[in-house]
């Protein structure tokens, strides 16, 4: 029980964190969600190294998007993606009604403008993960109404 | 036991090499390049599968007259290569396995240290001293 909560405050101290220490340009500019990201993909990396040393082989994309949406969300966030679409060329959208780093926020509309930067670093650890195990990808998240929210993985095809 | 170990990242380039005795680690480099070739034979294979597609343990890659080659893809499609002296025959499969295990084990722990970038070469003490246990004995 205490892992879970430990990881939410260090998130949301890490978010303020990079946001105080930036210059006033660089928050306009949006660098400070790239931070964020960017240390989510390394931590993605290192992830995945360690969640899929035991796991089978993965037969082929859907399998990994699954193993994301179950294993991979279950161990970080304690509950498993609620819904995954795709549009099988490549598209792949993952819907979280109740985001863990969300919940403490709010539940509606209220500081809906300052969620981005709490769903950076999560976009970054998903595109880590799959880097990780060979897919090249953009991950965008976007919420309409808190805790709900989606993410969206584009495959690149090298 | 092993007289050469080898990292070899997804693109196909190696992320540590060592081999025993130092003499022949050239022959042992071309060994290991060759070998890479069998390797990607075996995992797309998978369809005709005689090895089980779902085990990252791929077995024997193939042997020669002083020599065998066995191989190891993780999921991050990361290749461990171990050559093993031919006339050391007490060495069986399961052991073979859990040296690849011990190998993964010290990778994944090298990943997630915070001074290693992925894709650099590996210069972790701690990764060295596992595989110079595992390469000791053979002289």
């Amino acid at each position: 029980m205490a892992d879970e909560a430990l990881f939410l405050l260090l998130h949301n101290e890490m978010v303020t964190g990079v946001y105080k220490s930036a210059d006033q340009g660089e928050v306009e500019n949006g660098r400070c969600i790239t931070k964020l990201e960017n240390m989510g993909f390394r931590v993605g990396q290192g992830l995945i190294e360690r969640f899929t040393k035991d796991t089978a082989r993965f037969k082929d994309e859907l399998d990994i998007m699954k193993f994301i949406c179950k294993d991979f969300w279950t161990t970080i966030f304690k509950k498993q993606i609620d819904n995954l679409r795709t549009n099988h060329q490549g598209i792949y959208v993952l819907q979280d009604n109740k985001f863990r780093l969300l919940t403490q926020m709010s539940a509606g509309k209220q500081y809906l403008d300052h969620a981005p930067k709490y769903l950076a670093f999560t976009c970054g650890l998903i595109r880590g993960g799959l880097s990780n195990l060979g897919i090249k990808s953009i991950v965008t998240a976007e919420v309409s109404a808190m805790p709900a929210c989606k993410f969206q993985v584009m495959i690149q095809k090298i | 036991m092993a007289v050469c170990i080898a990292v070899i990242a997804k693109e196909n380039y190696p992320l540590y090499i060592r081999s025993i005795p130092a003499e022949q680690e050239l022959k042992f480099h071309y060994t290991v390049h060759t070998s890479l070739d069998v390797v990607d034979e075996k995992v797309s294979a998978m369809g005709k599968a005689l090895v089980d597609q779902r085990e990252l343990y791929l077995g024997l890659l193939y042997p020669t007259e002083d020599y065998k080659v066995y191989g190891y893809v993780t999921n991050s499609k990361v290749k461990f290569v171990m050559v093993v002296d031919s006339s050391n025959t007490a060495l069986r499969d399961n052991e073979i396995r859990s040296m690849f295990r011990k190998l993964h084990n010290s990778y994944t722990d090298v990943m997630c240290n915070p001074f290693y970038n992925p894709g650099d070469r590996i210069h972790s003490r701690a990764f060295d001293n596992m595989v110079t246990s595992m390469m000791v004995q053979v002289c």
